[in-house]
């Protein structure tokens, strides 16, 4: 089955990123936009047929290797 | 005095660190990323580079590669780990040193020299360094040191702030800090002070025919720690 991960920043990380996407936004006419946060998506196929235990699994990758706890949150959807 | 330098696929700053190490005398080895010993050492050196394409996040897969347990196990047992650059960016990734580098405020990649002061001499590392302010070169995208309250206070109460941004006076302030990071902080220790992660890269200023040679003053007296 395929189990979907979004990794975000913390609130409160800056985000380079975030703020350079926002302000062309912004340049554009979007002049709605307050804020804008990027983040990655994973979608990962296990070998897992069980949902609760798929999430299980990758809750542990998430904690081992796709997001850095320090700066991340993540959240298995 | 026996080092090994650890290559990973992207790595770039492994031959200079190779040269400078050998030019104050230490026995180097080169070490590729999926081997799983590394030969008895005194100093082990993660380089500065784009291991694994900077994929996921910088260091963050060299940080699971097979060698590293080997690093592991040497650094948790005391001894000596030099991370430079993106060896700073695996060095928080594994988790032998608090925080992590975030990408530069301002976006952009900086290469130029910047001056850094010595904040601590009661290591290996700077113990007996004749100069306090050294002018180093910083290459990097994601050199932005950030860690939470309660890690900065404990950098600072333990004395693990290694060196920090200045101008060549020894003076810090915003407008030294080439890339946000928190504290102005350019290079942090363990708790242990065997293991030194920093952004600027020693092994590119070690001969008067390149920008600056201070870090001659780094390496020389690295051996002379050792001796």
């Amino acid at each position: 089955m395929k189990v979907k991960v979004i990794v975000t920043l913390k609130e409160g990380v800056l985000d380079p990123q975030g703020k350079a996407i926002q302000q062309t936004l912004n340049g554009m006419s979007f002049s709605e936009v307050k804020e804008v946060r990027q983040g990655k998506y994973f979608d990962i196929e296990v070998s897992i047929n069980d949902e609760e235990k798929a999430k299980v699994k990758v809750d542990e990758m998430c904690k081992k290797l796709l997001a850095n706890l320090v700066i991340e949150d993540y959240k298995i959807l | 005095m026996k080092s090994a330098v650890i290559i990973f696929p992207g790595s770039n700053c492994d031959r200079d660190m190779d040269v400078a190490l050998k030019k104050f005398g230490f026995k180097n080895q080169m070490i590729w990323h999926n081997d799983m010993e590394i030969p008895k050492s005194d100093l082990i050196v993660l380089p500065g580079g784009f291991s694994y394409g900077d994929y996921l996040r910088c260091g963050s897969i060299a940080g699971k590669s097979k060698i590293i347990k080997s690093v592991l196990e040497f650094a948790n047992s005391g001894g000596l780990v030099l991370g430079i650059c993106n060896g700073f960016q695996i060095l928080t990734e594994t988790g032998l040193l608090p925080g992590v580098l975030l990408q530069n405020k301002y976006q952009k990649f900086i290469c130029k020299n910047v001056h850094v002061k010595i904040n601590d001499k009661e290591n290996k590392y700077f113990k007996n360094i004749k100069k306090e302010v050294l002018e180093l070169h910083i290459a990097h995208n994601e050199g932005n040191y950030f860690c939470s309250d309660d890690e900065l206070k404990s950098l600072i109460n333990n004395n693990q702030i290694a060196i920090t941004y200045c101008n060549e006076n020894g003076k810090e302030a915003d407008s030294y800090n080439p890339n946000g990071a928190l504290s102005n902080i350019a290079g942090i220790f363990n708790k242990n002070k065997n293991i030194l992660g920093m952004m600027p890269h020693p092994e590119r200023v070690i001969d008067k025919s390149l920008s600056s040679d201070d870090g001659n003053f780094f390496f020389e007296n690295l051996i002379e720690n050792f001796k």
